[in-house]
């Protein structure tokens, strides 16, 4: 086959306030290939991307596009308050003789278009309304329906479950056999050695690699992307957590019968200290409201939750207090407040414990947010950086080290490791292992198998907002875990459903 | 999912819902308590006082679907007449064109200014406030010139003329209100107004012509003010210089009043024509009770809105 590029970048260069995202970036995209652009948080990659797309204009170099380009960004990068359909259509609706635009048409074609990406909610309702990943996958569909030469993907399944990463990865292949180049950034090595032909790594703004993906082997790139010698990596695992964690005390956290319907039915979940329970399930089976329902941030029908024995109150304010604390999945609408600093992102939780008499000590929290900034390499050029400023994984961090530092006894983590690198994920989840061992109490969600496996010493399988089985010790396989999130279809051929 | 986000459909439907529901209460009691209220020449002439504040609110809304504010419309309005005014002595055409091109002007200059150089709309719009304020004192002598229009002229019809008693005005409003509600809905330029002002950032990531958007809207929005100055002029049959203080607040009151966020992303032109209806039969209602002073007017009004303001605040629980 013929190579022929449709993009071209030479010597491009981006400098965002003295830091150089881009130094001096080579990159070639050849028609028909599916190329990884690989590299740690902060590395350039969204960078160079918005380069491609017009979005920034580089500081200097050259880009030769040859091909319409569609583009989805890190961030879910629709419109909440717009339907379903209206997002999906935007700038290319459908439209009758008048030309005005053909709502009913655009609703029937928009309904029919994504039910081929797995998603039957109703595309009339505002697309705020959808959990992350189903917005993701409308804003796949979105890219993907445009008619483009060039499809850039940042991070596409950092917010999906496994079975709508497998939806992604066929669309993907789909794409390619219609001949047309695409861009794929992702941390998940799986993902990277499945679909791509061709890897460009970056680091620190160069790019430090660029050929053919399978004869590069998995540790040697991940080597190139830390910039770190392949010994030095082989050292640690591919996760970082340690061994399981013995708790034989009482649980520090009992949430009973908690029901909101009709999305969580009867849910128990009790949590020792020392202690890291999983909830898995697929999506939409009601981990991350299961997750707020114990916090207090969703309305129960009934349902209670117990710290160290005493009820609590069911509200945000009375569970932090209690010493609950939760890492929401979404961190632009939940999370981050962009226009602060890195600095009062970080304390923003912890002030009350940090303050005198609403007075803060400034060289206290000076001393706590560059601890953390250190312990999870969160890339700044200071802690006065606008969070606005910072690449995807790393705003992840801080919101990871805003919980952290207001030393909570429960620590709810959804999705924690979510667009975070392979180095940065070894040491979020080492960290987690870490804080375990101190006796903090954690429920993680993660739509990542192999984190939930090694991470948990027992699971909590969700299904349809119900508990559908507990595994525990032996039981902790993937076998054993798909079987139980796939129970329905299982439940007849197979007898023995694990049961507690 | 995100709570935020489902309670705004939620909002969105209660909202305009809450203000209906208080349009048709208002409407049963004042019919009720005062028996003027239901006469036709009453209805005629609510309509009528409603029409041209439902022109203005009409661009208004869509400035505010953008996150946007136009605080310059009470002054367009107002040179917007006496503009007609000073024109009618060249005929209906310039009558009725000299205040939508210098007001659509300046409101395309207001959406320039906001979309390029970023600076807040509050301020750009307070200052064409001011200066569109102090254009109208220099070409009145301060106020002691008021231009008057031939009763007789074609433009005087504009204002004046009626089908079955209904003023002229009223159709015109409500035509545009019907234009404006396709446009919202059923055009491009609709679907960019929401995408604008439902996120900003990601519109401008899905390739919406944001800066061209906010520049289209302002540019709507001074013209309609232009235009119902004009109609009050014609219907006046003078340029009125006092006119229009503060009238960039009832439009706010209204559209907000309608169900129209005023973060953004989400209104309605029909929410818009009820929060007129709204406000135009608590002032109707004032007079009808007579013996206020007109003082107190406003402050009943006030009150009032502050009412409806916080009933719909409950009715979203
Ligand atoms: N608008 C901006 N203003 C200032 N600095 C910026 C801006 N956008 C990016 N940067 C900086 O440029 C560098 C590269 O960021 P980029 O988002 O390209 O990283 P990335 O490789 O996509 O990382 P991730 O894997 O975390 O998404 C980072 O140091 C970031 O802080
Ligand atoms: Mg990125």
């Amino acid at each position: 086959m013929p190579t022929e590029p449709v993009i071209e970048v030479a010597g491009v260069t981006k400098t965002f306030a003295g830091v150089k995202a881009l130094d001096d970036v080579d990159f070639t995209l050849n028609r028909g290939e599916i190329h990884a652009l690989v590299g740690e948080n902060g590395a350039g990659k969204s960078t160079l991307i918005k380069v491609l797309t017009g979005i920034h204009s580089p500081d200097g170099g050259r880009i030769a596009r040859n091909g319409r380009i569609s583009t989805i960004y890190q961030e879910v990068n629709l419109v909440p308050l717009m339907s379903v359909a209206a997002n999906l259509f935007l700038g290319r609706e459908p439209r009758n003789r008048l030309g005005l635009i053909d709502r009913t048409r655009r609703d029937a074609e928009a309904k029919e278009l994504l039910q081929g990406y797995g998603i039957t909610a109703d595309v009339s309702s505002p697309l705020g309304t959808l959990a992350v990943g189903e917005q993701q996958m409308v804003a796949l569909a979105r890219a993907v329906e445009a008619d483009a030469d060039v499809v850039i993907m940042d991070e596409p399944t950092s917010s999906l479950e496994p079975r709508e990463v497998e939806t992604l990865l066929d669309v993907v292949r789909k794409l390619h056999e219609q001949g047309i180049a695409i861009i794929y950034v992702s941390h998940r090595m799986d993902e990277l050695y499945r679909i791509c032909d061709t890897v460009t790594v970056l680091r620190d703004g160069v790019s430090v690699h660029s050929g053919p993906l399978k004869e590069l082997p998995r540790i040697e790139l991940v080597s190139l992307m830390l910039g770190r010698s392949v010994n030095e990596i082989q050292k640690h695992g591919t996760t970082a957590f340690g061994e399981d964690h013995h708790a034989d005390t009482l649980p520090v956290l009992e949430a009973l019968d908690l029901t909101s319907k009709p999305r969580i039915n009867n849910i128990d979940v009790s949590i020792r200290p020392g202690e890291v329970v999983g909830l898995a399930g697929l999506l939409g089976s009601g981990r991350t409201e299961t997750a707020k329902a114990i916090i207090g941030a969703l309305p129960l029908d009934h349902g209670t939750v117990l710290v160290a024995g005493k009820p609590v109150p069911h509200n945000v304010k009375a569970a932090t207090r209690a010493g609950i604390s939760m890492l929401a999945e979404d961190r632009k609408t939940e999370g981050i407040i962009p226009n602060l600093s890195v600095r009062e992102n970080i304390v923003l939780a912890a002030l009350p414990k940090l303050s005198r008499f609403g007075i803060t000590s400034r060289s206290k929290q000076d001393r706590i947010v560059d601890a953390f900034i250190k312990r999870l390499r969160i890339k700044v050029s200071s802690p006065e950086q606008k969070v606005a400023e910072l690449s995807g994984g790393n705003q992840q961090k801080v919101l990871l080290a805003r919980w952290l530092c207001t030393e909570p006894k429960i620590l709810l983590l959804d999705e924690p490791t979510r667009g975070i690198d392979v180095g940065a994920k070894a040491e979020v989840q080492a960290l987690i292992d870490e804080l375990a061992k101190e006796g903090l109490a954690v429920l993680l969600i993660s739509s990542e198998l192999d984190e939930l496996l090694d991470g948990a010493d027992r699971l909590i399988v969700l299904r349809d907002g119900e508990v559908a089985g507990e595994l525990e010790g032996a039981q902790l396989t993937r076998e054993h875990v798909l079987n139980a999130i796939a129970a329905e279809v299982m439940d007849d051929a197979d007898g023995n459903q694990n049961s507690h | 999912m995100s709570t935020v986000q489902a309670t705004a459909t939620r909002t969105k439907v209660l909202q305009r819902q809450g203000a209906a529901v208080a349009l048709i209460l208002m409407v049963a009691v004042s019919w009720l308590v005062f028996p003027r209220f239901g006469s036709l020449d009453n209805l005629r002439d609510l309509a009528l006082q409603g029409s041209f504040l439902a022109v203005i609110a009409l661009g208004m809304t869509f400035v505010i679907i953008t996150g946007g504010i136009d605080l310059s419309v009470g002054s367009l309005y107002a040179l917007g007449g006496v503009l007609a005014a000073w024109g009618s002595q060249y005929g209906f055409l310039v009558a009725l064109t000299l205040p939508l091109l210098v007001c659509g002007a300046i409101g395309f200059v207001n959406g320039l200014l906001i979309a390029r150089t970023n600076m807040a709309p509050f301020i750009v719009t307070l200052a064409s406030l001011l200066f569109a304020r102090g254009l109208l004192l220099a070409i009145t002598d301060e106020g002691a010139n008021t231009y008057q229009i031939a009763p007789d002229s074609a433009f005087v019809e504009l204002g004046r003329g009626t089908v079955f008693g209904f003023g002229y005005p009223i159709f015109i409003a409500a035509a545009l209100a019907v234009l404006g509600g396709l446009i919202l809905n059923r055009t491009t330029f609709g679907q960019n107004v929401f995408a604008t002002g439902g996120a900003e950032q990601s519109a401008v990531l899905l390739g919406v012509p944001v800066a061209k958007t906010k520049i289209g809207v302002y540019t709507m929005s001074g013209t309609l003010a232009g235009l119902a100055g004009a109609l009050t002029a014609a219907y006046l049959q003078s340029g009125v210089t006092v006119i229009g203080v503060g009238t960039e607040l009832d439009a706010i009151a209204v559209v907000v009043i309608g169900g129209t966020l005023l973060s953004g992303g989400m209104g309605t032109v029909l929410g818009t024509v009820i929060g007129v209806g709204l406000i135009k039969v608590i002032q109707n209602v004032i007079n009808q009770i007579g013996t206020l002073d007109s003082n107190y007017q406003s402050v009943v009004s006030g009150v009032f809105l502050l009412i409806v303001v916080v009933l719909q605040r409950i009715l979203r629980r």
